[in-house]
């Protein structure tokens, strides 16, 4: 080997990517065999929790912010800020292409995602070896090599365009768990669920076989500088009545805390899976908080990553939004490491695009809005709250007496201790048994001889090194995890179920960009959503809703969620359903978008030739903010270029702005409306046209009308100048006034 | 299992603890209750880890399973997967990598046969 061969683990030259592209994969599956990522260890958000000013406010609880991001829609009013928030937040991600999700991947980054977690294929905890290649997986996909490569690449990319390194994670569990850590290591994973009692627990893994793959598992994990997060919050999901097994989950964290201390891994990189137990309508904060606080007395030397409840989420997204943002309240008021979310459509399907985007939002704009809460309100451990936790503490530390009583861990589980709905010590005898001699993998344990000798780094136990050696993998001139050209890339093993074999199905979209279809979880799904409220009972209902959904063409339409209103009024129904066409971009008429003048050359004008305008709402109609906005120097208004305005209010006549103007001799009317219905914005349109004609000033002022609802198209043609819909801004129409006065003039 | 000791009857010799005494207690008996597991995984090893170990050093997972596999079946599992490899090339003076792959298709197995008697005397 030469000495000055490139870094195998060198930062990706090859491939730029285009904010104005989509991501190219069959680039990012070019020469992938040769891709080697640079070594990841866990990342916590940079400079985080210092007093950092962003845009007018003070900021406690930050981290650095991102180059490119998709700000909050309420940013609009505060100069389109996107504080970034001192917890890495993340999303799950799922739909079993792993090319799709990688597509999801770049835009959940945009949101604020800095914690990617891939969700396995069902059945993989029970395949005893790594997969291979890019098969299709249901509910997530098939982890394997290639799509740990392809992803890492796509995300060294992805990082560069935000400019935030983002953690990639999945899972170590299940009869291959050590075979898994090495591949997570050599690919550039740096998260991992990793937690030997959920395969027995949950897996039916043999006991043994579970915590000594563990040992080995851990070791690597331990190398990689992994962060490392329990199966804890599975006892929650699972137990029946989930508020009563919080002693039995402090019991569940507290073993894997340990085991994993003792295998290797550095206290700063384990982090808790903490979910509150409850949800409302439980009165799930006085429940919930103690429960939290207790935790983090215990575990004040480790992390907490807190996960969302999911044991009571239905198929509503907004009552799964609110959940959400009770649960980031107990992150604020006590503390987290990663804020971890569930996208709201879990409880209806495996989750769609959007979906994703709006739980991270929902954190972002949570833990945003609760900022520094802490320097306000504190928790009183003096009431009841102090009594609960250590109630909590006392009950858990009763429970781990009785695991050694009967004689340890492994008879505890056998007599069905874990996951019993019983608050401990009391037992519904519900729980989960596992026989020490039963389960997956029993009998594959082996006594290590004398001269066992593992020739390979991390290794965990006994190793019979020989004496030439520093270290193990001298033996072999280094292993894989010293010099990553030694790794064996399998590419495909099924010539059908593959990603190449999916690209091209979809080729089209490749070869004509123009076409598009709308998408939800896989590219060009076709998948779409209907809102409807229909005046009939819930079951009725339901059956109209797809009759109508089939009347307007869809395919395979299914009800995704129903809420009655009133057992006879009406049912809310969310459907999706499926259109089999495409949209032609090249065949659509676009109406040009209207360039502004520079700041600059308005100021100029205005300074030039003064001008003033009279503005107002009208119609009965008391909204105010956004002619405000458009007016007011303070929110970038017109007023900050020098023009100047008389503001008469809301619900003013047409016929009063108008002699308004007259009186004033002003250049322009401004006519805001946002009221809409039977088109009455519309209708003060015409009338202020006609107006302005009856008392012979139309061809000497300029109007300008706007709204939420407005269309330009539509407004011009009720004979005003122009109209102005969601989005604008001052400039906007700053630049007009400018622009017509000056036609006006020729 | 009706005869269980409540809450109450159950606590109190923690009842006089101080916190921080709660606390050292509650990992003192966290570290009792893991001690054993980890010592099994010291002393032992499973086709998980000896794949793991393969795979470290340089072989993929369709070459691991079958090595791994015919060390089982010939019992060498107590002297590790990857040092069957190794020690078969030294003994055949072949490449390691050239060694594994062989196994994994079948070859040199024969030559694995008293490979752990003729190093250990």
């Amino acid at each position: 080997m030469s000495t000055n061969k490139k870094d195998p683990r060198a930062r990706e030259t090859n491939i730029k990517l285009d904010i104005n592209k989509k991501i190219d994969l069959r680039e990012i599956l070019d020469g992938l065999e040769n891709y080697h990522s640079p070594r990841r260890p866990w990342h916590w958000r940079d400079n985080r929790n210092v007093e950092r000013k962003i845009g007018d406010f003070v900021y406690l609880e930050t981290s650095d912010s991102l180059k490119n991001s998709v700000p909050l829609p309420g940013s609009r009013g505060f100069g389109y800020i996107d504080p970034q928030p001192d917890c890495v937040i993340t999303t799950e991600i799922a739909s079993g292409r792993f090319e799709d999700d990688i597509r999801r991947m770049r835009m959940c980054a945009w949101q604020g995602a800095d914690h990617i977690m891939v969700i396995r294929t069902a059945g993989q905890s029970h395949i005893d070896s790594l997969l291979e290649g890019t098969t299709q997986g249901i509910g997530g996909i098939a982890v394997t090599r290639k799509q740990c490569r392809a992803t890492r690449r796509a995300l060294d990319l992805i990082e560069d365009e935000v400019g935030r390194p983002i953690n990639f994670h999945s899972y170590v569990s299940g009869v291959a768990g050590p075979d898994i850590a090495v591949m997570f290591v050599e690919e550039g994973v740096s998260g991992v669920h990793q937690d030997p009692q959920y395969n027995v627990l949950y897996r039916n893994i043999n006991m043994r076989r579970s915590f000594i793959d563990a040992c080995e598992s851990k070791k690597i994990l331990a190398y990689g500088g992994m962060l490392q997060i329990d199966g804890a919050h599975n006892a929650n999901a699972t137990a029946m009545e989930a508020w009563k097994v919080m002693p039995e989950l402090m019991v569940q964290h507290a073993i894997n805390t340990a085991f994993s201390v003792k295998c290797g891994i550095l206290p700063e990189n384990i982090a808790l899976s903490s979910v509150p137990p409850t949800a409302p309508p439980a009165p799930c904060m006085r429940l919930d908080l103690p429960y939290a606080v207790a935790l983090r007395d215990f575990f004040r030397n480790y992390k907490i990553r807190a996960q969302q409840n999911t044991k009571y989420m239905e198929s509503e997204t907004r009552e799964a939004s609110v959940t959400h943002t009770l649960n980031m309240m107990i992150s604020r008021l006590t503390s987290a490491d990663i804020q971890s979310t569930i996208t709201p459509d879990e409880g209806r399907n495996v989750p769609w695009h959007y979906f994703n985007a709006n739980a991270v939002n929902t954190a972002r704009q949570a833990l945003n809005g609760m900022d520094g809460l802490r320097t306000m309100v504190k928790i009183d451990r003096d009431g009841p709250l102090g009594d609960t936790v250590r109630e909590l503490k006392e009950r858990a530390i009763l429970f781990m007496e009785e695991i050694l009583e009967v004689g340890g861990y492994y008879d505890a589980v056998e007599q069905g201790f874990f996951v019993d709905s019983g608050e401990y010590p009391e037992r519904n005898n519900d729980g989960i048994a596992r026989e020490l001699d039963g389960g997956i993998g029993v009998g594959a344990i082996y006594k290590r001889d004398p001269d066992y000798f593992a020739p390979v780094s991390a290794h965990y136990g006994y190793n019979n090194v020989p004496a030439e050696f520093d270290c193990p993998s001298d033996a072999i001139g280094g292993d894989t995890f010293a010099d990553p050209t030694k790794i064996q890339f399998i590419d495909e093993l099924d010539e059908n179920d593959n990603v190449n074999v999916r690209l091209d199905e979809l080729s089209k979209y490749d070869e004509h960009p123009n076409l598009i279809r709308p998408e939800v979880e896989f590219r060009s799904d076709g998948v779409i959503v209907l809102t409807l409220l229909l005046p009939t009972d819930e079951r009725r209902a339901e059956f109209a809703a797809i009759a109508l959904g089939e009347k307007l063409g869809l395919k395979d339409c299914t009800v995704i969620h129903k809420q009655v209103m009133h057992p006879a009024e009406g049912t809310y129904i969310e459907m999706k359903g499926i259109v089999d066409f495409d949209i032609d971009l090249d065949t659509l008429v676009i109406p040009e978008k209207i360039e502004t003048l520079s700041e600059k050359e308005i100021r100029e004008d205005i300074h030039e030739h003064p001008m003033t305008v009279v503005a107002a709402t009208v119609g009965e109609d008391e909204h105010s903010v956004g002619l405000k906005e458009i007016l007011d120097i303070k929110h970038g208004g017109i007023e900050g270029f020098g023009i100047k305005y008389h503001y008469l209010g809301t619900s003013v006549p047409v016929e009063k702005l108008v002699d308004a103007a007259i009186e004033t001799n002003a250049d322009a009317i401004l006519q805001s409306t946002i009221i809409s219905h039977n088109d009455i914005h519309y209708e003060n349109m015409k009338k202020l046209h006609d107006t302005c004609v009856e008392k012979g000033i139309r061809d000497k002022i300029i109007l300008a009308c706007g709204g939420t609802q407005v269309a330009n198209e539509e407004a011009v043609k009720t004979g005003v100048d122009v109209g102005f819909g969601r989005g604008s801004h001052g400039i906007d129409v700053a630049s007009f006034l400018v622009k017509k006065r000056r036609e006006m003039r020729e | 299992m009706s005869e269980r000791k409540s809450f109450e009857e159950r606590r109190a010799h923690l009842a006089d603890k101080t916190d921080e005494e709660l606390f050292q207690y509650f990992w003192e008996l966290t570290d009792r209750i893991v001690a054993p597991m980890l010592q099994e995984g010291r002393e032992n090893t499973t086709p998980a880890v000896e794949r793991s170990i393969l795979l470290r050093m340089g072989f993929s997972s369709l070459e691991a399973g079958p090595i791994v596999n015919g060390v089982m079946e010939r019992g060498l599992m107590g002297k590790g997967a990857g040092n069957v490899v190794w020690r078969l090339s030294k003994k055949l003076d072949l490449p390691y990598r050239e060694v594994g792959v062989g196994l994994a298709n079948g070859k040199y197995w024969e030559e694995v046969d008293g490979l752990f008697e003729e190093v250990a005397q």
